[in-house]
């Protein structure tokens, strides 16, 4: 019984750099769940920018609150593919996705999608990739909104910075609970949920999940 | 990257050529030689100055000159403007928000709550709606007729990013179509299994959960295809469509700059400037 | 472009995925010498997807499973030699990688470091092998499965591989797509005459074509490893049984002749139907359907048969003309079911979607079933009666709390028909039930629909497979394509 020596495996330290070195199969379910997030955020813009515009226009900042699933790209991805980078690729190729199949906002959209998915990526980072639980996904979720709020206070087409205190004040409240629950949870209840079809066999996330066969 | 589906062939030419740009379609474009890193260059380019000021003399400056450069881009006016209809609908949208929650400045016309309508808002308002329209266009213009496998190619060999990850993105993506195949086949299997008449915000949420596992299990697949194929191994790989760079993309990144310079310059010029920040 | 084709040893050989608790396949010994071709047979769960997936060198590293024995290409491990194993999968659609068939074939030779001037001629040289005669623009997705499926073969093939590897190759093709891929093959083989290993179970597609055949025990070892003709005189049976479509052993069961009593209980007048809204796929239809007896809706790739199928279900608008309802099923806007509510819907017409997984809605087997009824507002009892019965019936009943995406291709396809027969419609209408099943799966399936035909039920079905439509009797509609050159490649 002995374990297999792979081409791949450049590095002569073996488990760390194994954690964290992505294969193949990371790199092209990052792209592909990029693509279907990506869908699933146009599909939700039409749901979800009315609601947007209707709690926008009505209160202020108050609109804050659909934007969580626009954050789940880098959530999810951090969870389900566990290395470095994962959390921006997916949010990345997500926004890239959206903003070419209909979507109005052109470049920053993905500019945005960057911060958005930086703000997942530092949580992940500052648990050195290594837990993924409920509570640090909903934080993932909580940095993704925090790198949103940013990136409107100075760009995008209307500066949030030229916007009253209070407005930018319950934006980033608003933004902050959206992203933790339906960025974070809803993110995590995802994952799991994926796990338990066994489509995630080839990753930690689905191995920890399915009971011994 | 282009939009391949079958519902879009109307809105483009046929297919194209195997990366050679003067045999795509039926015609070729200026743009065309254009290298898609410039492109996206072009693009930031396009976009990233405007940021900075808030005024309807640049975006409105900005916007003419790109709709002047047109014909350079392959595409039909009336195509431009179809897409360009949708943006213009939307950006009044975002001046809302400015208007009635903009730092208050000048006359106050209404006054509601946190909301304050003001000389300054509505001023912002319109600049905005504008600026929207002018962030959009560069979008339409330089990336309709990109193809992911050239972009793809000039990312790579240009740009230097990693091949493993350009290429693996690329083959994820190419699985749009596919998605938004299934996305239409389980509406239709909503309404046959008694779920379709309510629950639009359920059904979104359980069509999304199924997507993504198709999404998993098609990129696991793919992913063994690739590297059955050699992707991923320590051999450096050699390109059968080489991308390159050319005079063509410093004249479009040239043109790109004096579009930008002439916006700002205009509005410096009318006294429209207003620095974002400020 | 001959390479020497390879030799694969086996010694004592298992591997077993990282938190399972068994393996997958264990203690496998045999040695392929170079140019045989071997047929691979197997129950399903047996593990002959691992053992392919292992000769190719692909199954990970020891963070995704154990291995023990040892499994060698050529004296050597197969992680190693990239580009000397050429693997085809099952699904034609996972196989393709870039958008336009000269790229995509192009890019083993890319990864392998081939110098860019001599690419173009061994992409020549690989289509010309599997006979795919289409321009190097053409993209992928117009390609048809039997074409995705030689556009794969192709790809491999340009990297001049000794072993080639095919993962039920014909499993998701209709007959016209097997009969290509399998043509391909053996052009293929004579040419290069390469070490060929294929899982299959529609072994009289390939019977002639091999030179060996290994069963893989669902247990460990092996079962059998002989000539073909040898292993299917001593283990026929045990095959059959197991899923495998043997030679000479033919399904028992009955052939129905045309039933049904005479009345229509569909009916469509001036009918055109379509995918888009725009283009119509058939035109001008007049058909009607008969109530409690089979209808086959039958036809070439492109003729718009899934189409009819969605449209004679009210879950597509026609595009001109109207689908008619008999009187017994009139709703509250009337007698076409495009106009009944979705639950109206439920207990009149019943869709069966190929793919059994865009139907699922729910986390177990149980719930899946519940929701026909719970959406009709039965009370709890009601459900009980009906969901057990049903479980039983379906042999679901072990797997009432199970996920219905980890259950087998036969198990979903029960699932997905179960749920469908949950509000007992009058009619039921699938599109292809038997694809991509074996055996055991399309006994399983033909069985049931001759049941709900003997029950009353009318059975409408869209199929490419000429013994289901022995089988089940009946109507039959032919469609030819409308030569517009819009149908789709997939129909």
């Amino acid at each position: 019984m002995h374990a297999s020596a792979t081409a791949q495996n450049v590095n002569s330290g073996g488990a760390v750099a194994r954690r964290l070195n992505w294969r193949v199969v990371d790199i092209v379910v990052a792209a592909v769940l990029g693509v279907a997030i990506g869908l699933v955020f146009w599909v939700w813009n039409t749901i979800g920018y009315a609601w947007f515009t209707a709690a926008d226009g009505l209160t202020p900042g108050l609109g804050g609150i659909a934007v969580g699933i626009w954050l789940l790209g880098g959530v999810v991805g951090g969870l389900v593919i566990r290395k470095p980078g994962a959390a921006l690729v997916v949010e990345v190729v997500a926004a890239i996705v959206s903003m070419l199949i209909g979507n109005i906002w052109g470049v920053s959209t993905v500019l945005e999608g960057i911060a958005q998915g930086l703000g997942a990526e530092l949580i992940f980072a500052i648990f050195l990739y290594r837990r993924f639980s409920l509570p640090v996904a909903a934080l993932a979720g909580v940095g993704a909104a925090a790198g949103a709020w940013l990136f409107e206070l100075f760009y995008g087409s209307s500066p949030n910075i030229l916007k009253s205190a209070e407005f930018n004040a319950i934006y980033l409240g608003t933004l902050v609970v959206s992203g933790a629950v339906l960025a974070g949870v809803l993110g995590w209840l995802l994952v799991r949920a994926l796990a338990a079809t066994g489509a995630l066999s080839r990753f930690a996330a689905g191995r920890e999940l399915r009971r011994e066969v | 990257m282009s939009l391949r589906f079958e519902e879009r062939k109307a809105l483009q030419e046929p297919a194209s050529s195997s990366g050679d740009p003067s045999s795509r379609g039926t015609r070729t474009a200026w743009i065309d030689g254009v290298n898609p890193v410039t492109r996206i260059l072009l693009a930031l380019l396009l976009s990233i100055p405007l940021f900075a000021s808030i005024d309807v003399i640049s975006g409105l400056v900005a916007i003419g000159l790109q709709l002047l450069c047109i014909p350079l881009t392959g595409l039909r006016f009336g195509t431009v403007l179809r897409r360009l209809a949708l943006l213009l609908i939307i950006a009044p949208v975002a001046g809302v928000s400015m208007l009635l929650y903009a730092a208050p400045g000048g006359q106050v016309f209404f006054s509601f709550g946190f909301a304050h309508i003001s000389e300054a808002s509505s001023q912002l308002a319109i600049a905005v709606s504008i600026r929207v329209v002018a962030l959009g266009l560069p979008t339409i213009l330089l990336f309709a007729r990109t193809d992911p496998t050239e972009l793809a190619d000039a990312l790579a060999q240009v740009a230097h990013l990693p091949s493993r990850f350009v290429l693996g993105v690329l083959a994820g993506t190419r699985m749009l179509g596919l998605f938004l195949d299934d996305w239409r086949t389980m509406s239709l299997a909503r309404r046959a299994r008694g779920v379709g008449d309510r629950g639009v915000l359920r059904r979104f949420f359980t069509m999304s959960f199924v997507l993504l596992v198709f999404a998993v299990r098609r990129g696991t697949k793919l992913a063994l295809a690739m590297e059955a194929r050699g992707f991923g191994a320590d051999i450096p790989r050699t390109w059968s469509r080489p991308s390159r760079l050319s005079g063509r993309d410093a004249i479009a990144l040239a043109g790109g700059a004096a579009i930008m310079a002439l916006s700002i310059a205009a509005a410096v010029l009318l006294g429209t400037f207003r620095f974002v920040w400020s | 472009m001959t390479a020497g084709a390879a030799r694969v040893v086996a010694d004592g050989w298992g591997w077993r995925y990282a938190g399972r608790r068994l393996p997958a396949v264990s203690d496998v010994t045999f040695t392929i010498e170079p140019g045989e071709r071997v047929l691979l047979l197997g129950a399903s769960g047996a593990g002959k997807s691992t053992l392919l997936t292992g000769m190719a060198g692909l199954l990970g590293d020891a963070d995704e499973g154990e291995r023990s024995g040892s499994l060698q290409v050529d004296g050597s491990d197969p992680e190693r030699q990239r580009g000397r194993i050429g693997l085809v999968l099952q699904d034609p659609d996972a196989g393709v990688v870039l958008s336009r068939v000269g790229d995509d074939v192009a890019f083993g030779c890319e990864n392998l470091g081939v110098p860019a001037q001599d690419i173009p001629a061994r992409v020549r040289e690989a289509l010309d092998a599997v006979g795919l005669d289409v321009p190097l623009d053409r993209p992928t997705a117009a390609l048809s499965g039997g074409q995705k499926q030689r556009l794969a073969l192709a790809g491999a093939l340009a990297m001049r591989p000794g072993l080639l590897l095919l993962d039920e190759p014909t499993a998701n093709l209709d007959p016209d797509g097997v009969r290509e891929i399998r043509a391909s093959v053996e052009q293929v083989v004579a040419a290069t005459g390469a070490t060929l290993v294929i899982i299959e179970h529609r072994t009289a597609v390939w019977a002639d074509l091999m030179t060996r055949v290994i069963v893989v025990g669902a247990d460990g070892g092996l079962l059998a490893d002989g000539s073909p003709d040898e292993v299917f005189r001593t283990h026929g049976d045990t095959l059959a049984d197991a899923g495998v479509w043997v030679p000479r052993h033919p399904v028992d069961l009955p052939v129905l002749p045309p039933l049904g009593s005479g009345d229509t209980v569909l009916a469509t007048h001036a009918l055109a139907v379509s995918r888009d809204r725009r283009q119509p796929v058939q035109t001008g239809l007049e058909l009607t359907v008969p109530d409690g007896a089979a209808t086959v809706i039958t036809g070439p790739n492109g003729a718009g048969k899934s189409t009819l199928a969605l449209t004679l279900a009210g879950l597509l608008d026609p595009l001109h003309g109207a689908v008619a309802a008999a009187e017994r099923l009139r709703g509250h806007r009337g007698l076409d079911p495009a106009r009944w509510t979705s639950r109206e819907l439920l207990t009149r017409i019943g869709m069966v979607f190929q793919d059994p997984e865009h139907q699922f809605l729910t986390q177990t087997v149980r719930d899946e079933l519940e929701v026909g009824p719970r959406a009709l507002g039965w009370d709890r009892d009601r459900i009980d009666a009906v969901v057990d019965a049903l479980l039983e019936r379906l042999g679901l009943a072990a797997l009432a709390a199970a996920n219905p995406f980890t259950l087998s291709g036969g198990q979903k396809r029960r699932l997905s028909v179960a749920t469908v027969l949950a509000a007992a419609p009058a009619v039921v209408v699938l599109d292809e039930p038997t694809f991509g099943q074996d055996r055991r799966g399309w006994i399983g399936i033909v069985s049931l629909l001759q049941e709900e035909i003997a029950r009353g039920t009318t059975v409408v079905a869209v199929t490419h497979d000429e013994d289901v439509i022995r089988h089940l009797g009946g109507h039959r509609i032919r469609l030819a394509p409308v030569a517009v050159g819009s149908a789709e490649a997939r129909a």
